[in-house]
């Protein structure tokens, strides 16, 4: 699968790496709903340290993405307003 | 649902918006490369109007500290002349303009990550665009032209993510260029006239604790006195 970090880039993502990455991201959806900050910066980090685990895709690559990852520094406020966003 | 999902939906429509505002090669194959162009041109923009929030920031950070050096002038000539009214409420402007100082300066820091960010996904949509050029060639060339056009479609759509990406770290830098203008405004009031600085210490919204912030500000002034009483070899025991 390609992984994208917003404002990082790609990545190729595949076995344990990729059902760890997806069960983080069932706790960063909660951590998001229940309004958790702490828990939601330190599981964006974890996740974005697994996909960056995978393999970087070059720079020329012009794949659509299978997930993205909101960029690393993004507060839970500005992930809120993301989904609360229609456009 | 995970979050990665969702915001990859979400995304999704987005890529969208972006590619109906440039020309669509799914359509048409002669698509315009100056719409692409125009893109890059745009986020050129909105990095000129970060770097300006910055220079903003860092003239205003130039006039806190020429006042604050004022001020700390003012107090030693308060000493000299022994008036220590005076001196106190002098060192107790000064340590208002620093506590703005130090605000100021992580505002500072911030666009500058915000300025280096930008500058680096520019560069690398640029990349892109050249890469989707050269693909598009090369695509015409190997494909008939109905296959060509899913393919090059494919390689827009991957060119509209990453024009996402960049237009999505753009708006966020925007938000934050925007929510310091209110702020700016007041850090200007402060250093045309520092008599502003009762501000300096802003509600807690508890009053308790803003009695206790109010007597730690007062204690650190006495301190500061004290010390400037010292190097000036007027101290209590001098």
């Amino acid at each position: 699968m390609i992984v994208r970090i917003l404002s990082e880039g790609q990545y190729q993502v595949e076995g344990k790496t990729l059902e760890e990455i997806t069960e983080l991201d069932e706790e960063l959806m909660e951590a998001l709903t229940h309004d958790q900050p702490d828990r939601f910066h330190e599981l964006l980090n974890r996740i974005a340290g697994l996909v960056r685990s995978g393999v970087a895709l070059d720079i020329s690559n012009l794949q659509e993405s299978d997930l993205i990852l909101p960029a690393v520094d993004t507060t839970l406020e500005e992930a809120k307003k993301l989904f609360a966003d229609p456009a | 649902m995970g979050l990665m999902a969702r915001v990859s939906t979400i995304f999704k429509s987005k890529v969208n918006t972006v590619l109906d505002k440039a020309e669509d090669p799914r359509e048409t194959l002669e698509y315009s490369y100056q719409k692409q162009v125009e893109q890059l041109q745009n986020i050129r923009r909105g990095i000129a109007e970060v770097v300006t929030s910055k220079k903003r920031l860092e003239l205003q950070m130039s006039r806190l500290q020429q006042s604050a050096a004022q001020q700390d002038e003012n107090a030693r000539d308060a000493v000299r002349a022994n008036r220590d009214d005076l001196a106190q409420e002098a060192l107790a402007r000064k340590q208002g303009l620093e506590s703005q100082m130090a605000g100021l300066q992580t505002q500072i820091d911030d666009l500058a990550r915000e300025e280096a960010r930008l500058t680096d996904l520019q560069q690398k949509l640029q990349t892109k665009v050249e890469s989707f050029r050269t693909q598009k060639e090369v695509i015409k060339a190997q494909y008939s032209a109905a296959q060509a056009q899913v393919k090059i479609g494919e390689a827009f759509t991957g060119l509209g993510e990453d024009m996402t990406d960049v237009n999505m770290a753009l708006q966020r830098a925007q938000d934050k260029t925007e929510s310091l203008k209110a702020r700016a405004a007041a850090v200007d009031a402060l250093s045309e006239n520092p008599a502003f600085q009762n501000d300096a210490l802003p509600s807690s919204g508890d009053s308790i604790r803003d009695e206790l912030n109010k007597l730690k500000a007062s204690s650190s002034v006495s301190d500061e006195l004290a010390k400037l009483k010292a190097e000036l070899g007027q101290g209590d025991n001098a």
